[in-house]
């Protein structure tokens, strides 16, 4: 599979590729922050919840109230922001 | 079901709007249409206002509908200008006027606040009158919801093992997709390439194309109503050039209006543009009814997922997997707009 480009462009786009080969998503947020994933859900709450989660964990501001019971664990990231 | 007010839909095809009364119920609201003597077209509230009949059951006299049961007469602006058997006309003697956009051969009526209604944010198909293009189209009314057309239009992978022998191959499902979500526009895109694939029946006959192809389904959804999938079909390992026409390929705009009609019903505009054998008339009678057949494997699933859906409690289970990406992103995108439409609307 080629590679798609990136079609959408702007300044708020959030991305999601199925990494060719495997089972693994990996997510990345319009501010650079990254994450893989083996399930989409979970993925996209992480994606959304950005800024929360997106920075290295000291700066981690509480989550909102809508991320609330929502964990992320099973998703791993890559790229602190 | 809630639906997402104070956006606009597409609510019947520009030759389906003339001189005859067409009804159409659009997120539970019911529509008469029609086309003025100047060719403007024209939604209204499909009531009376004074016993409630179906002013579609009525007739035209101009630009005037006349009431089939008593006479009331309503001008194109829902203004009543004529009771019977009186001179005097009851200030409340009219009925909801919509707001229309004929655009790209559709009938977009926008659905909420008239006040909120700007053409400007209606999304784009060109290629449905653009003479560049071949068109086959139709639309099939769904015994579904809407969100569940959602759901499979957004997920592709499902054409393998329902659309097999049409459109469907092994790769479609096994190919990984790119899903992107632009947060401002309100846009999901769904890149699915895949290199060297089967090239089915579908593409096959109509194209010409002996053995393998490159295929490429790049789906853009535009929340609530517009879905366009760009088709792209050429020999195996054929790709776009860096720069010019894509002359190599054969290219396919397939489009879906996916209209709510009531909680457990939906409007299934689909259409076919292509860009090759524009006059080769087999080919349209073949599209046709291939995506005829196509659209009714799907209307037929979706209604019986329908029927098991409608006696499942309100939070039934589901597992969404990686192919579901792009549906969940649409799912979401479609919940802020029911959420932005019903602030202050009435329910």
């Amino acid at each position: 599979m080629t590679e798609p480009a990136h079609m959408l462009t702007g300044d708020r786009i959030y991305r999601i590729h199925w990494m060719p080969g495997t089972d693994t998503l990996r997510g990345i947020c319009h501010c650079g922050a990254e994450r893989v994933a083996e399930e989409p859900v979970e993925l996209w709450e992480w994606l959304l919840a950005h800024p929360y989660g997106h920075q290295s964990p000291e700066v981690v501001p509480p989550a909102p109230h809508a991320a609330a019971g929502t964990p992320v664990s099973p998703a791993r990231s890559v790229v602190p922001a | 079901m809630a639906f997402a007010r104070n956006q606009w839909y597409v609510t019947a095809y520009s030759n389906e709007v003339g001189r005859d009364l067409l009804a159409r119920t659009v997120l539970g609201e019911p529509l008469v249409l029609y086309r003025t003597e100047s060719g403007e077209a024209v939604a209204l509230a499909d009531r009376c206002v004074h016993r409630r009949y179906p002013l579609s059951e009525s007739r035209l006299d101009g630009d005037t509908i006349v009431c089939g049961y008593h006479g009331f007469t309503y001008d194109q602006t829902g203004t009543c200008v004529f009771v019977p058997g009186q001179q005097r006309i009851p200030r409340t003697a009219r009925v909801a006027a919509y707001p229309v956009v004929e655009q790209d051969s559709l009938i977009w009526v926008w659905i909420g606040d008239r006040d909120r209604a700007d053409p400007t944010t209606i999304p784009r198909a060109p290629w449905l009158d653009d003479p560049r293009y071949t068109v086959v189209r139709g639309m099939a009314p769904l015994n579904a919801r809407y969100s569940l057309l959602v759901d499979n239009l957004m997920d592709l992978s499902h054409e393998t093992y329902l659309h097999g022998g049409y459109i469907g191959t092994p790769e479609v499902a096994n190919t990984p997709i790119t899903t992107e979500v632009d947060e401002e526009r309100g846009i999901v895109y769904v890149s699915r390439h895949m290199d060297d694939a089967e090239c089915p029946p579908f593409y096959a006959k109509s194209t010409g194309i002996q053995g393998r192809i490159t295929r490429w389904q790049d789906i853009e959804f535009h929340p609530p109503c517009l879905y366009l999938l760009h088709s792209r079909i050429a020999p195996q390992g054929v790709y776009p050039p860096a720069e010019g026409e894509d002359s190599d390929a054969f290219h396919a705009e397939i489009v879906y209006a996916i209209t709510p009609s009531t909680e457990n019903t939906t409007y299934d505009f689909w259409a076919v543009a292509r860009d090759f054998a524009i006059d080769d008339e087999s080919v349209s009678e073949y599209l046709h009814q291939s995506n005829h057949t196509v659209v009714m494997q799907d209307v037929t699933a979706l209604n019986i997922l329908e029927q098991v859906i409608a006696s499942e409690p309100d939070k039934y289970q589901e597992l969404s997997i990686n192919i579901d990406t792009g549906g969940l992103a649409a799912r979401r995108l479609i919940a802020r707009m029911v959420e932005a439409g019903t602030v202050g609307a009435p329910r």
